[in-house]
């Protein structure tokens, strides 16, 4: 509730400086149009805007979705094979390398203009901060409770299933609440590439219209749709790690 | 459980080119407690884990194993000083751990009478979150028990409870463990009193043997022969070190 209640005091503080720089310059409203004239638009283009917004919403939750399963699978096998780790990590350093932005052209030319394009761009975006976040945690399990189920006589694979992962849960859960937030940037980025439709490519063709309070309507409903998102995989997460240890 | 070996190990261990410990012989006989007493540092959780296979990066020269002959391997069980229950397992879980790790079926029902037996039978269903830490001890000390291994070996199991818990958990290990062979590696002078059949001071580079009072342990802590075996631990350990 506290946290809801700062996030209202942050937006209404936002507002207020919004509308007084409108104010103060009198800067034309295709520049830099109202809060109020934004809020208008918002109501006029609903139709509009929720019909983009599932497209974006979509792609982002199937990239999350697509990214944190291969990223735990890929953290798993690192953790399991240390020949997988001399051959992979060097090309995940290196992947890192290439600015993901680069990537979008191609993938649009490889995967077309509709969802799987912008899924990939999701995807690509979340997988390192995921594959890492969890191939850490999965690499620190404690030594003793290793040597524990090695005196057991533990197979490698149970040790990985029943200690080694779910020790390392709360690492994986990091790298989701990652990924909640740079998946719409690479969904929006895809969408900028090459798109028919989509909230990126809705403000993109506002942009060319001088339709600037559309642009803003489009960038606000992002910017809720990740903050919510961002709340429910962190609250998701938080609360899914403390019911499995009650 | 097989008949209890006897162990032996006679040899010396170094870390990096630096003498760990010995060279020198140790004995555990069959079915007894054998407490291995002496200053942090010396080397008696590295001989543990030598007993156990862990590798702790130790080169370790001459012979150790069990007298009769056989490997080891699955005839130890292991307790540490930290109790290492999984956190998201429940009590009886976790006592069933070993069978799960190998991939067996766990019996729930034997599981359910060795947790009787620590006083825990109520608390099977509960994660270790919500237990003190004397109970959590006793947790792992059921883990042991269902592990069934003829060998135990102890690592300063008890250091971290109050001395009420402590005293406790002595005597109830004392009374499950019978018959097994058991290696207790302690730095406090009155547990080695309470516990051992036989005593070793452990320093670098010698094991030296004091006979203990003729009573069986778990001793009294507070019988005047126990106190000055205690004593005589203690001033022992203040000259070697």
């Amino acid at each position: 509730m506290i946290g809801a209640a700062r996030l209202l005091a942050a937006g209404i503080l936002v507002l207020a400086i919004w509308q007084t720089v409108v104010w103060m310059t009198g800067v034309p409203s295709f520049l830099l149009p109202a809060p109020a004239k934004v809020a208008q638009t918002m109501w006029d283009s609903r139709a509009l805007l929720a019909e983009h917004s599932v497209v974006t919403i979509t792609e982002v939750l199937v990239g999350i979705v697509l990214g944190a399963g291969l990223g735990g699978l890929s953290a798993i096998g690192l953790a399991a094979s240390p020949l997988a780790r001399a051959l992979m990590r060097p090309m995940l350093v290196l992947s890192q390398a290439i600015p993901v932005f680069a990537l979008a052209p191609l993938l649009t030319l490889w995967l077309g203009f509709g969802l799987w394009s912008k899924v990939a761009m999701a995807l690509i975006i979340i997988y390192f901060p995921v594959t890492s976040t969890f191939f850490d945690a999965l690499m620190r399990t404690p030594p003793q409770m290793l040597e524990l189920a090695k005196v057991m006589g533990a197979t490698p694979r149970a040790t990985m299933w029943k200690i080694r992962i779910p020790a390392a849960l709360p690492g994986f859960t990091s790298g989701l609440r990652l990924a909640a937030v740079y998946a719409p940037i690479g969904a929006i980025i895809g969408e900028w590439v090459g798109a028919s439709n989509g909230l990126g490519y809705l403000m993109l063709l506002a942009n060319g219209r001088a339709k600037t309070d559309l642009m803003f309507a489009a960038l606000i409903v992002l910017a809720v749709f990740t903050v919510c998102l961002h709340y429910a995989v962190d609250r998701g997460c938080t609360a899914a790690l403390n019911r499995r240890l009650r | 459980m097989t008949p209890a070996p006897a162990l032996h190990l006679s040899g010396s261990a170094r870390y990096d080119g630096a003498p760990v410990f010995g060279p020198l012989e140790f004995t555990a006989p069959a079915g007894t407690w054998t407490c291995l007493l002496g200053p942090s540092g010396v080397g008696k959780s590295t001989m543990l884990r030598l007993f156990a296979g862990l590798d702790s990066g130790v080169t370790f020269e001459g012979s150790l194993g069990a007298e009769d002959g056989a490997p080891l391997q699955d005839r130890i069980a292991l307790m540490a000083q930290s109790d290492l229950l999984l956190e998201w397992r429940t009590v009886l879980d976790n006592v069933t751990l070993g069978a799960a790790l190998r991939g067996a079926m766990p019996d729930t029902e034997r599981a359910l009478r060795v947790l009787t037996r620590v006083g825990l039978a109520d608390h099977a269903s509960k994660k270790p979150g919500a237990l003190s830490g004397g109970q959590r001890q006793r947790v792992a000390l059921a883990r042991t028990l269902m592990e069934d291994r003829p060998v135990v070996l102890l690592d300063e199991p008890f250091s971290a409870l109050d001395a009420r818990n402590r005293s406790l958990m002595q005597d109830l290990s004392a009374e499950l463990l019978a018959g097994r062979t058991v290696v207790q590696v302690t730095h406090d002078a009155a547990e080695a009193a309470r516990m051992g059949d036989k005593i070793l001071v452990m320093s670098q580079d010698r094991l030296t043997e004091v006979p203990p009072p003729a009573t069986t342990p778990p001793r009294q802590f507070d019988a005047p022969d126990t106190l000055v075996y205690q004593g005589q631990l203690l001033r022992l350990l203040m000259e070697t070190a």
